[in-house]
């Protein structure tokens, strides 16, 4: 029910944007996230922008995952 | 960064399950709140690479599943009423509640929209001004600020046909009341991701405090739900209990403040009835008086009749992670997922549909 899905936004008009996820286009509402831009990453939850995903903080938790799998695998 | 395939790479999971496996020495329950979250754990078999220390227990974190029968019947009732058009998310259909469910009023000339999205519930009050549209709004702090923005939209845009029923649900104050229950005993808490994303990770701080427990954010995808449970084992081997976030890139400490000022502005805190723990004071919202126009409540003259619980059901314990499904005598046997009797077979986010799709507690 709290299901987000990451989708790109392409283009905005006033407070709804065109964004694309996984090929497919679809119109989504932006009253909650109006500081979103065309080009971030969006999270939305039935219809609507709830938050721009953090690039620099997925890297660091990708980076930080890949430290664990390395010591791990080193033993 | 597409922010889904990098969050399932099989190599970094191995790495995160072996250092849970090394690190983990104590036995602990962790309870994953969410529906969605035990979706996860179900689908990608998380279960069955934990180690033997650590168990997992579901919770009440599924907007239909706690929906409580007496509100199931409120929404049939505005079904029923001729002329009234009810726009729902498509779960919402197949929900039993006392005698009927949206499906079957729905089958009996009730107008019955399933939609994605209170935008298209709005369209839906748009294109007929002569009827008005009632939009059931289910759902945790996630989707209540989507609400809220659809009524405020409605009133910029002059829709007077718009309405909602608010059987909205607040998380942090249920928790307490489990918490304070006691019936379950835990060892940390996989919080809820995209309900955090609204209200930031500091409204979970008094579990931590007050309750000793320790709590992860977690996101939706498998090294999210196994980094959440590595930084679960981290607190517990060093005997903490703070709030700690996995979930960085979907979840700021403050949460998201627009969302949160426009569900402030429309709604207020209420009691809620939850299925199997009861009312539970502050854990739901209303409309506020401002918004009064708006509120199916007060607009409608609702006769649901009286509540009947489905016999033998044990949704009720199995959301307050007493029970599993595995311990219900109905599960897989009468209650299936073609004809439930409770609500947690329904919603594929409830944990009966998890536990019966992935084959759990069937037996044989």
């Amino acid at each position: 029910m709290c299901l987000a899905i990451p989708v790109l936004i392409k283009s905005i008009e006033d407070k709804e944007a065109e964004a694309e996820i996984g090929g497919i286009t679809r119109r989504i509402s932006l009253w909650l996230t109006p500081e979103a831009k065309v080009g971030d990453y969006v999270l939305v939850h039935t219809g609507y922008a709830i938050n721009i995903l953090d690039q620099g903080q997925a890297e660091e938790t990708l980076a930080l995952l890949r430290e664990i799998a390395e010591a791990e695998e080193a033993g | 960064m597409k922010y889904i395939s990098e969050f399932r790479r099989s190599e970094l999971a191995e790495g995160l399950i072996s250092h849970i496996q090394h690190s983990s020495k104590t036995p602990a329950r962790f309870m994953e709140f969410c529906g969605g979250h035990t979706v996860t754990i179900f689908r990608y078999g998380i279960r069955q690479v934990l180690p033997e220390t650590i168990e997992m227990v579901s919770g009440p974190g599924c907007p239909i599943c706690v929906t409580a029968n007496a509100d199931l019947d409120k929404a049939i009732a505005l079904a029923q009423i001729p002329g009234v058009i009810i726009a729902t998310f498509g779960d919402m259909l197949k929900v039993p509640g006392s005698r009927s469910s949206l499906e079957k009023a729905k089958a009996e000339g009730a107008e019955v929209y399933t939609v994605y999205s209170t935008m298209d519930a709005l369209k839906a009050a748009a294109d007929n001004p002569d009827k008005p549209v009632v939009f059931l709004g289910i759902g945790f702090e996630t989707t209540a600020p989507t609400v809220a923005a659809s009524i405020l939209q409605a009133g910029e845009q002059g829709i007077k046909n718009y309405y909602v029923l608010s059987l909205h649900k607040l998380c942090p104050p249920v928790i307490r009341a489990l918490l304070d229950a006691g019936e379950v005993e835990l060892q940390g808490l996989v919080c809820p991701g995209h309900v955090s994303t609204i209200i930031g990770s500091h409204p979970w701080e008094f579990i931590a405090n007050e309750y000793g427990i320790p709590c992860v954010v977690s996101g939706f995808e498998p090294l999210d739900i196994l980094q959440c449970v590595d930084m679960l084992v981290g607190q517990v081997e060093k005997g903490q209990s703070k709030v700690e976030i996995a979930y960085r890139r979907g979840v700021r400490p403050e949460g998201n403040r627009q969302a949160l000022k426009l569900m402030e502005q429309v709604f207020e805190p209420a009691p809620a009835r939850w299925r199997g723990i009861g009312e539970v004071a502050d854990s739901g919202l209303k409309l506020r008086d401002k918004y009064k126009s708006f509120d199916a409540e007060a607009n409608f003259t609702i006769e649901p009749g009286p509540v009947v619980e489905p016999a033998g059901c044990i949704c009720g314990e199995i959301l307050r992670g007493v029970k599993t499904p595995a311990d219900c005598p109905l599960f897989g046997k009468t209650c299936l997922p073609e004809s439930p009797v409770g609500p947690c077979m329904v919603s594929t986010e409830g944990s009966c549909s998890a536990y019966y799709l992935y084959g759990e507690g069937l037996g044989g």
